[in-house]
């Protein structure tokens, strides 16, 4: 078996009496990509920003690259080195960057502080940004390369997993697509593994190779992603399924509440 | 037949730091009563500005070309009581409920209000319709809920109790603005099942506003493309995914990931969505367009006939299947 980048072990997360996570364990393998699916309460967020400390597990262990993240790192270095292991992209790109600082200076400190070997042209011109964007501030830039802006972010603190929460959702079609490509294109190049935390079904398909369902905070399917979204074992899988609008789908009544 | 709505030549232009803006340009549609029209489009495409217009809830300062009229009414020309009388028959959910309700007052109050101030309803009898509409959109114990206040409900059920108070003025027009986007997606499938029944059992007409050609093309009779403030095609729903006449719609079924298989790549479509009063001079999608040629330029297409829809692209019978 190949060297596992990342490993959630019996995650729990507890807030007073009700329970967010419960017993949530997956691997994602080197330079492979996993898709945590689920609907607003699955706890899918929760799991992701305990992974990159922005929450502190009640049970259960995270490791990244061999190092346990479990507990909050104590010191400042700990922190960078996790920072230079994990790093995530949210899905609103307005308030994901601070509105007085240029592009290029909001790139250029993550690579001052994680002493980064590229350059700041270069990460622009990874995610597909102009020299004249690099000099703009956030407010004159439009979603889509916003969202391109928190990707070369995170790139610079060259990580070997990346969470991305949502982070295309809130994007047009048209601008969708080339930041997808654009993602494709970055893990060919620098081997990255993504965690994709999603409920769009065909962009988990598109970017993912295996995907966890999550609901009520539990998993409760995993598999290859084209065979869990192709042929869904679980009712609730089924359910997300067929929820999905597409040629003969007539959406049908179910519940009373 | 006359339509029950019907846009001509629709022009907005808003006033932006003392600049007049174009945000629709010769927008025209008709909607039949007890037709569904699905509006789609990306951001800034100028969907929910031909709502608002609609609906005469543009913001203040806006100056607008062109007519729109309900059956055979001059919208533009009502004032008064035949405004609140016309907001009644032509009702508008939006897409955060939660935006559009008072947290601190009951789900009851909320519903009623236009009942009561604009009709003439005594309370009692307002709450007893309200508590049946909201049993006709799946939420049981009317009377309890009608005493909670919004933040008690989930986004799905608040939803469902916009859509409910639209229907309290017994409606013949839905302006329906993205109602599904802020949901979960087993939600989404509720609420349009929802729509879709209350629809065909009262004949209700419904403008629905999306960003998902799927999702219009399986509730609704035809669906309008918008573009940089025009509309660019429309056509039957059912036929338009599949066989698009407008580069534009091509393009936006060829960028959208499939559920059901993998791409290589992705059919980006290069550039970004344009608003009305940055479109170039000729066809306003010609700056992005994969089969533009110089006479594209030169001047801006009509919206014509083709088929049973109309298309605004001068290549448009040369470019089928391609």
């Amino acid at each position: 078996m190949s060297e596992a980048v990342l490993v959630v072990t019996d995650l729990r997360k507890e807030y007073g009496t009700l329970v967010a996570v419960d017993d949530v364990s997956f691997r994602v393998e080197s330079g492979r990509s996993l898709a945590i699916v689920g609907e607003s309460g699955s706890g899918k967020t929760t799991v992701a920003r305990m992974i990159i400390g922005l929450e502190r597990a009640t049970a259960g262990t995270i490791r990244a690259l061999g190092r346990d993240r479990s507990t909050p790192a104590r010191a400042g270095g700990e922190r960078r080195r996790r920072g230079a292991e994990v790093q995530i992209v949210f899905q609103d790109p307005y308030s994901s960057l601070d509105p007085r600082q240029t592009i290029a200076d909001a790139i250029s400190e993550v690579l001052r502080l994680h002493g980064g070997q590229q350059t700041v042209g270069e990460l622009c011109e990874l995610v597909g940004l102009d020299e004249r964007q690099s000099r703009a501030l956030p407010r004159n830039l439009s979603g889509g390369q916003r969202q391109r802006v928190a990707i070369a972010r995170a790139l610079a603190a060259e990580p070997r997993v990346l969470i991305l929460d949502e982070s295309v959702a809130a994007l047009d079609v048209s601008i969708q697509a080339q930041v997808l490509n654009l993602l494709a294109d970055i893990r060919a190049e620098t081997g990255v593994s993504y965690v994709l935390i999603s409920h769009d079904l065909a962009v988990v398909r598109q970017l993912t190779d295996d995907c966890v369902v999550m609901q009520h905070g539990r998993i409760v399917e995993r598999g290859p992603t084209g065979q869990v979204l192709d042929h869904p074992a679980e009712a609730y899988t089924q359910l997300l399924r067929a929820s999905v609008p597409g040629p003969g789908w007539k959406p049908v009544r179910r519940v009373r509440v | 037949m006359t339509p029950l709505l019907s846009i001509d030549d629709l022009t907005v232009q808003l006033s932006v730091e003392g600049d007049l803006r174009t945000v629709l340009h010769g927008v025209s549609l008709e909607i039949s009563a007890g037709e569904a029209v699905g509006l789609v489009g990306e951001s800034g495409s100028g969907k929910s500005m031909t709502a608002r217009a609609v609906s005469r809830i543009l913001p203040s300062g806006a100056v607008t070309f062109g007519s729109i009229s309900f059956d055979g009414r001059d919208v533009s020309a009502l004032r008064g009581g035949a405004l609140r009388q016309y907001r009644g028959e032509v009702a508008m959910i939006f897409q955060d409920p939660r935006a559009h309700t008072n947290p601190v007052r009951t789900i009851g109050d909320f519903m009623t209000e236009a009942l009561r101030t604009n009709r003439g309803v005594p309370g009692v009898e307002a709450r007893r319709r309200a508590a049946a509409l909201l049993e006709e959109v799946g939420i049981t114990e009317g009377d309890r809920r009608l005493r909670q206040h919004p933040h008690e409900l989930s986004s799905g059920m608040l939803q469902r109790v916009m859509i409910a108070t639209a229907l309290l003025t017994e409606p013949r027009l839905l302006l329906a603005d993205e109602p599904t986007t802020a949901l979960d997606v087993t939600t989404q499938a509720e609420v349009m099942a929802i729509l879709d029944d209350l629809r065909r059992e009262r004949g209700l007409a419904l403008l629905f506003i999306t960003h998902d050609l799927e999702l219009a093309g399986a509730v609704c009779d035809r669906t309008a493309v918008m573009y940089a403030g025009q509309i660019v095609e429309v056509q039957a729903a059912g036929t338009l995914h599949d066989r698009p006449r407008h580069p534009y719609t091509a393009a936006l079924v060829a960028a959208r990931p499939r559920i059901d298989a993998m791409a290589t790549r992705l059919a980006a479509i290069p550039g970004r969505p344009l608003s009305a009063f940055e479109a170039p001079a000729g066809c306003a999608f010609a700056t992005r367009c994969l089969h533009v040629q110089d006479r594209c330029r030169e001047a801006r297409p009509a919206l014509r006939p083709l088929g049973d829809g109309v298309v605004r692209c001068i290549r448009a019978e040369e470019l089928v299947g391609v």
